[in-house]
């Protein structure tokens, strides 16, 4: 189960005006702006369940999910997984120590898999299995259990001959599978995809959305997925979790927006309008 | 710990495979090393007396310098991490169980040994078939030897500990451009890459040698020909092993306070 309550974040952006002059002050004094990325998020997920996060650009999505895996500190609020507490930054008015903070992340980043759609996280030169014996050691991930979701894996991604080959020789769409993949080796219980299907063509489009849908029904892990694709909302999720400008505006299902005939995209650019967040 | 291990591992044999770079190192490394012991003659010759160390020990000094420069200079950085700092892809490192510290130092440990296994090699086995004024001479004994070694390895840890500092201002600072050029240059200068540090005059040159730099190279390359031996080997040991521990801590301490304070930005 994963709590959110009352998490708030907020970027300190410089700004200046365009030209010399403004360049030259720049260097002696600095303005900034302060963004607040989320505003008194508060919000739960119970096991199993297969939320999609979505909202525009810039909504806040992918503070939620870095803050959910540890590795974004949150201003103030409290984040629970699993009863665990992740962060709590009102405890006792003081901030938790940096070492107390590096154990927790550590400590929680083992039940959990990430997916960043627009980054790698498998390294450059080497054939992915390579990759995969060294997330072996670093999640200290027993044989049996390693060989068994390897095979899980390779079987139900189509994996096959990838895993021989250079991760920088594969084309996008095998790489994602193979990223989400290098995500699941130590069985985590939760999983975040940050756009997992940014870029993919319809075949693998499709593969992973059924890969996702039977990690889920087969192992039951939890699941949250931030998107601009609607179809992978409409594939996948059973929660809809709506945010823009750091607040969450709804929580429902795919339901309690859809309209009539319109098409899934018309129909978000509709709620954005009529939130006011587009 | 073994996780450290597998990575120290796997940028070890990833190093290997770059066969064209450690030609060019080679080559460059080889010729550089020959100007330079030409220079030192010049040196001695013109005033034998006032030299200060003999002209074997500048000798393996200078062979030694240039087969192990991928494992001793300050100025090879592992340009992934600082790119991964840049880029955000740093976002992943923070993902796994595992400590940025422990894993940068590790990573960065192999790409240095394994670089300079590939050149070191070549560069000595030339070194020893050179005329006597140039050659590369026997240790001083193996007792020597065996400190040669120990204060090499030594050596090694301490410059990544100190390179990692600058590993770690990345994470203040976005880009370590700046510190890193200036680290570099007063680095080549203290650590006596560009003249041995028995060349700098008294005062100078006793407080060079309490810094961290003269912890550096300065010790195995002196150790091996025995310029350097006796007390003051042990205190340069003793040194060693003070630099390299303060330099962890307060490494440590300030990448778990980055750690805390991070921001990955975009997408």
């Amino acid at each position: 189960m994963i709590t959110m309550e009352k998490v708030c974040k907020s970027y300190k952006v410089a700004k200046r005006n365009a030209g010399f002059r403004e360049a030259c002050k720049a260097l002696f004094h600095r303005e900034y702006e302060e963004i607040k990325a989320l505003n008194d998020i508060s919000f739960t997920i119970r096991d199993g369940e297969m939320v999609g996060y979505i909202g525009p650009n810039g909504a806040g999505k992918s503070s939620t999910i870095k803050i959910l895996s540890g590795i974004l500190t949150p201003d103030s609020g409290k984040v629970l997984i699993d009863g665990r507490t992740l962060w709590d930054m009102e405890r006792a008015g003081k901030k938790p120590s940096a070492r107390a903070a590096k154990c927790s992340r550590i400590d929680h980043v083992r039940q959990i898999g990430v997916v960043f759609g627009q980054r790698s996280q498998l390294w450059w030169d080497v054939p992915v299995i390579d990759s995969y014996e060294l997330l072996k050691d670093i999640y200290s991930i027993p044989d049996p259990i390693y060989r068994k979701n390897i095979e899980e894996l390779t079987e139900s991604l189509n994996l096959g001959e990838l895993l021989r080959t250079p991760a920088r020789q594969l084309s996008l769409g095998q790489r994602m599978r193979c990223e989400i993949a290098a995500s699941l080796l130590h069985s985590p219980g939760i999983l975040f995809l940050d756009e997992p299907t940014i870029g993919l063509d319809a075949v693998s489009k499709l593969a992973v959305r059924d890969f996702v849908k039977k990690l889920n029904r087969e192992h039951g892990t939890t699941v949250i997925l931030t998107t601009h694709d609607m179809q992978d909302i409409e594939a996948l999720a059973s929660r809809i979790l709506l945010i823009g400008k750091g607040e969450i505006l709804m929580d429902g299902t795919l339901e309690d927006i859809r309209k009539g005939g319109a098409s899934m995209d018309e129909t978000l650019a509709q709620l954005y309008k009529s939130y006011e967040i587009s | 710990m073994k996780k450290y291990i597998s990575y120290f591992r796997m940028w070890l044999v990833m190093g290997l495979q770059y066969r064209a770079a450690a030609f060019g190192g080679i080559v460059t490394q080889f010729f550089w090393g020959f100007m330079e012991i030409a220079a030192m003659h010049a040196f001695h010759d013109s005033n034998p007396a006032a030299y200060p160390m003999t002209m074997e020990a500048t000798c393996s000094y200078i062979w030694f310098q240039q087969a192990f420069i991928a494992m001793l200079s300050a100025r090879i950085f592992d340009s992934q991490i600082l790119d991964s700092v840049r880029s955000g892809n740093i976002a992943y490192e923070l993902c796994r169980p595992v400590s940025i510290y422990s894993l940068w130092f590790s990573r960065s440990t192999a790409s240095r040994l394994s670089a300079a296994g590939l050149r070191c090699i070549p560069i000595l086995a030339v070194a020893v078939l050179l005329p006597a004024s140039y050659r590369l001479s026997a240790p001083a004994g193996p007792a020597q030897f065996f400190f040669f070694l120990l204060t090499l390895a030594l050596a090694v840890l301490v410059t990544v500990s100190f390179i990692m500092l600058i590993y770690i201002s990345g994470l203040y600072t976005v880009s370590s451009d700046g510190i890193r050029r200036m680290c570099s240059s007063l680095m080549d200068f203290l650590t006596g890459t560009y003249i041995p540090l028995p060349f700098f005059p008294g005062k100078i040159r006793q407080m060079m040698e309490l810094l961290p730099f003269a912890s550096m190279q300065n010790v195995p390359l002196r150790v091996y020909s025995g310029d350097l031996a006796g007390a003051e080997m042990y205190r340069a040991i003793f040194l060693q092993i003070f630099w390299l521990t303060a330099m962890v801590m307060i490494g440590r301490q300030l990448c778990r306070n980055a750690e805390r304070n991070l921001m990955i930005q975009g997408g």
